[in-house]
């Protein structure tokens, strides 16, 4: 009775297990390229952390913590909390806005997903930076944005729209959505919808239905979007330092700053460590939060 | 008058310009088993979906128990459906796949445990609790959704052709136990499906749907054996369908007789030429031509006969075998009324005709 009952299961152990060596050479290129370019300059990365800043240029191969220990002084804490909370608020508006537009997305005639699709691809084909500026232009005092929310008879300061802390987010918001409408779209096109039908004929108001499988169903897309969402959004710089002056100092900026600027490779590199173990637990949190451990479309 | 659970009046439904639905009306008394009988595309899952209400009609009534809830979502009619693709929901086990409709309902925990045991172990699935249903057999899915659906105990249970992605022994043995179930539990069955055996096997009436209208309503053996139309005769019983003088005649092939010459004046007879012969489901099945190009199915215990294809034989059948049917196809128009009287037929000997009837 139960051997179609384990079939999936035991596919993907069996699958595992009975791994030849003809596998293991054809899997080699990917382990080389993974140790060479990511494993390696992680692991560089850490040791660096470790080390000394040398006097004008360079770096000494001295062990220290004070890398870490410099971290704690208010002003970097500050940016980690101004870094997060733009993240954080970045994933919500997010996940706000580009959640429901892939559900609709899916429930589209074919003809215009495909519509839609090259809609959200259009922008990729000029570089994010040019894109940026043009926010800037939309921005700027008195432009499109100030024009239209006066039009709204709202009455704001013309020069208190570009160099904002709403003008990051909006450009956060702008560069991350489309990852986010994407992996929710392609959770979303795979649900057998007759499974709501089911629902609603077991009993469930719509929003009961949507909740109990609906959002159950395309919890990975809506898992793999946040984290396409939040890890970049923590280490965006380019975005704040455009749209936001110099008035928005974010991990990122600090650390591009660190390198360049302050020639401080190691604090750099623990700066960049500490955010990437924070990224790292927030999104095991998320995780354990949600109960989701597939991802679509990635791992 | 005996009180319906369920009623439909005048349901018509288009999906753009393609009329789906033509005006069907039927009255479904408490503890029935109905079946909707008719090939793919007829309108049977369109009436079975206005009925749970994940369809609305252009025009008419769903009237359940008294009440008109043509209007009424789906959530709140107290009818459930087991789906064709059965629908189950792949992120939960078994056990949580069959307490969904009580946990909506908001039925003590402990009820629930209770009644999820006791539906499972209906449906012969105690133990499986835990499983998800990607881990079950065909069958198996089919009795969970059987049991997701039965066990929040509704006035009217519909089903979408729950045996067809089975193979035919399972099949078998679960119309067996769908019709022991429906009696045991006493709840209204409309069920669907393109199978004659199966409609016949399980219902106490049939509705034969044809191109978006009820052809016929009746138990299985005024379906059978007085079908209304040609459509029902050949659908049903697989008729031959015979015009004669203006009348349509329906006869079912195991009355057709056939032999190299002569029959009785009892018999009405015709001339025409073995077609091909075909041995299936122990019957030998023999087409024939005849002079009129119309062609004849017959059918007889045994694997073969003695007429040879290509040669001239007598076609005969009683008089009494002969149904006459409306005809539904539209050039020909529709057929008159009144029954059958007797039809003018060859007079041949009786001796020489070698009927085979069964």
């Amino acid at each position: 009775m139960s051997r179609p009952a384990s079939g999936a299961a035991a596919g993907k152990i069996g699958g595992a297990g009975r791994r030849s060596r003809g596998v293991w050479l054809t899997a080699l290129p990917l382990y080389l390229f993974t140790i060479v370019f990511v494993a390696g300059p992680l692991v560089y990365m850490l040791v660096l952390s470790f080390q000394t800043k040398a006097e004008g240029w360079g770096v000494e191969q001295v062990f220290t913590w004070n890398n870490y220990l410099r971290i704690l002084d208010p002003v970097y804490l500050d940016t980690f909390l101004q870094s997060l909370k733009l993240a954080v608020s970045t994933t919500l508006l997010v996940v706000l806005i580009g959640y429901p537009f892939g559900y609709f997305m899916a429930k589209l005639s074919q003809a215009w997903k495909r519509r839609m699709m090259m809609l959200i691809m259009i922008p990729f084909w000029t570089s994010s930076l040019i894109r940026l500026y043009g926010w800037m232009i939309l921005l700027q005092a008195k432009g499109a944005v100030y024009q239209t929310v006066r039009f709204l008879g709202f009455d704001i300061d013309p020069l208190k729209v570009l160099y904002t802390y709403p003008a990051v987010l909006i450009g956060m918001v702008y560069a991350l959505l489309p990852f986010m409408m994407l992996s929710v779209y392609s959770s979303a096109e795979k649900m057998d919808w007759s499974l709501v039908e089911a629902a609603r004929d077991l009993g469930a108001s719509p929003m009961k239905a949507f909740l109990s499988v609906t959002l159950k169903l395309t919890m990975p897309g809506l898992l793999s979007g946040v984290i396409l969402t939040f890890v970049p959004s923590m280490g965006l710089f380019f975005i704040a330092d455009i749209l936001g002056g110099n008035k928005i100092v974010l991990v990122g900026s600090l650390i591009q700053d660190q390198l360049t600027r302050g020639a401080d490779w190691p604090f750099a590199a623990a700066l960049a460590v500490v955010l990437m173990i924070m990224t790292t637990l927030l999104i095991f949190l998320y995780q354990k939060v949600t109960h989701s451990t597939e991802l679509e479309g990635l791992f | 008058m005996e009180e319906m659970i369920l009623s439909l009046r005048g349901i018509r439904k288009s999906f753009g310009d393609a009329e789906v639905l033509k005006g069907i009306s039927l009255d479904v008394k408490q503890g029935e088993f109905i079946t909707l009988l008719g090939s793919s595309g007829c309108g049977k899952t369109t009436t079975l979906r206005i009925i749970a209400g994940l369809e609305q009609p252009d025009e008419g009534r769903v009237i359940l128990e008294g009440k008109d809830v043509t209007r009424e979502e789906p959530h709140k009619r107290d009818v459930n459906t087991v789906f064709q693709s059965y629908a189950l929901f792949p992120h939960m086990d078994v056990a949580s796949n069959v307490a969904y409709g009580l946990k909506i309902r908001k039925v003590p925990k402990e009820e629930q445990k209770k009644r999820v045991k006791e539906v499972l172990q209906l449906v012969q699935l105690e133990g499986f609790g835990k499983r998800k249903p990607s881990e079950l057999s065909g069958g198996q899915r089919q009795r969970v959704a059987i049991a997701r659906a039965i066990v929040n105990n509704p006035r009217v249970l519909l089903l979408d052709e729950p045996l067809g992605a089975l193979d035919l022994q399972l099949r078998r043995q679960m119309q067996l136990e769908l019709k022991r179930l429906q009696k045991k539990l006493g709840i209204t069955f409309i069920y669907i499906t393109h199978d004659q055996e199966e409609a016949i096997n399980m219902s106490d009436r049939i509705v034969v749907m044809n191109a978006g209208s009820f052809e016929q309503v009746g138990t299985p053996d005024e379906v059978y054996h007085h079908p209304r139309t040609s459509f029902v005769a050949k659908f049903v019983g697989s008729a031959n369908i015979i015009h004669e003088e203006g009348k349509t005649l329906a006869v079912r092939s195991e009355n057709l007789l056939f032999a190299k010459q002569g029959a009785s004046d009892k018999y009405c007879v015709r001339n025409g030429a073995v077609k091909e012969k075909s041995f299936a489901g122990g019957l030998l099945r023999v087409v024939f031509v005849l002079e009129d190009g119309t062609e004849l199915t017959a059918s007889r215990h045994g694997i073969d006969t003695d007429v040879r294809e290509g040669e001239q034989v007598k076609i005969g059948w009683l008089p009494e075998h002969a149904v006459e049917v409306e005809d539904d196809l539209p050039e020909e128009g529709t057929g008159n009324p009144g029954t059958g009287g007797r039809m003018p037929r060859e007079k041949l000997e009786a001796a020489e005709l070698k009927g085979d009837r069964s």
